[in-house]
């Protein structure tokens, strides 16, 4: 009993203590998500409205304002360079997917003001399909995809 | 604990161009060993980049981003000497941090 009584003592001043700080605005919520993972969003499979839902959204449209480059075609699925820009305004975050990988979201970029909304890194692709840059600006989804073929594949052995 | 993460920052006209090579095994979950056991998934999950205490980037990565992940990225409100501060955990929770002054 004694024991129960303490911890939730515990767990209530610990939870008061993140009120107050986030109050005094020492831990903004944002800091705090930086650390999250979002599990549910990584475990989606070849659909990008349940990855759009899983992220926070409701549906993506489509928008000429993304440009991503990469090879048309990679020889290496293991290492496949990307390079997204936004033109939205106010972006707010650019994910990289690829439809047939066994789970699709493969990165999600958060660009906090001040950052530009372009991302350049390299992901792995298990077999030739469809690549989706998704950009979220003022609370909504826009997105362009590409195929990248791929002659060798990057998850399997 | 990881190898140390190559970083070059440098001012690119008024903003900063940050390169970030980590080294990191990336394992995805999906392959197999030689005896057809599954190898376990290992894999950055988080990385923030912060200058002078503030987030330039924060990013969450799944087990596709390719093995010894590179990223490349540009933010403003910097100047050279300056420093960027690049810092990632993965799924076993392990973590490395690095950084790197910004160059003219």
């Amino acid at each position: 009993m004694k024991m129960d009584r303490r911890r939730v003592l515990k767990g209530a001043s610990g939870m008061a203590v993140m009120s107050l700080a986030m109050a005094a605005g020492l831990v903004r919520p944002g800091t705090a998500r930086a650390e999250a993972w979002n599990k549910a969003a990584f475990e989606v499979k070849g659909n990008l409205n349940e990855a759009v839902k899983a992220l926070g959204g409701s549906g993506a449209t489509e928008s000429k304002d993304i440009v991503m480059s990469s090879p048309d075609i990679a020889e290496n699925g293991a290492v496949v360079p990307f390079t997204v820009t936004s033109k939205v305004p106010h972006t707010e975050s650019i994910a990289l997917l690829v439809e047939k990988n066994p789970n699709m979201l493969a990165a999600d970029f958060t660009i906090p003001d001040g950052t530009e909304p372009w991302i350049n890194t390299r992901i792995k692709m298990g077999q030739t399909s469809n690549v989706i840059a998704l950009v979220k600006a003022d609370g909504k989804y826009y997105y362009t995809s590409k195929e990248v073929k791929v002659t060798l594949g990057g998850c399997g052995g | 604990m990881a190898d140390p993460m190559k970083i070059r920052a440098a001012m690119v006209g008024d903003k900063v161009e940050v390169k970030v090579l980590m080294a990191h095994e990336m394992e995805t979950g999906q392959r197999k060993d030689a005896k057809g056991a599954t190898i376990p998934a290992w894999f950055i999950q988080n990385v923030t980049a912060t200058v002078n205490g503030r987030t330039v980037l924060s990013a969450e990565w799944g087990p596709a981003v390719a093995k010894n992940p590179f990223l490349s990225f540009r933010f403003s409100g910097a100047k050279a000497g300056d420093k960027v501060v690049i810092a990632w955990t993965d799924n076993h929770g392990d973590k490395r941090t690095d950084e790197a002054t910004i160059t003219a």
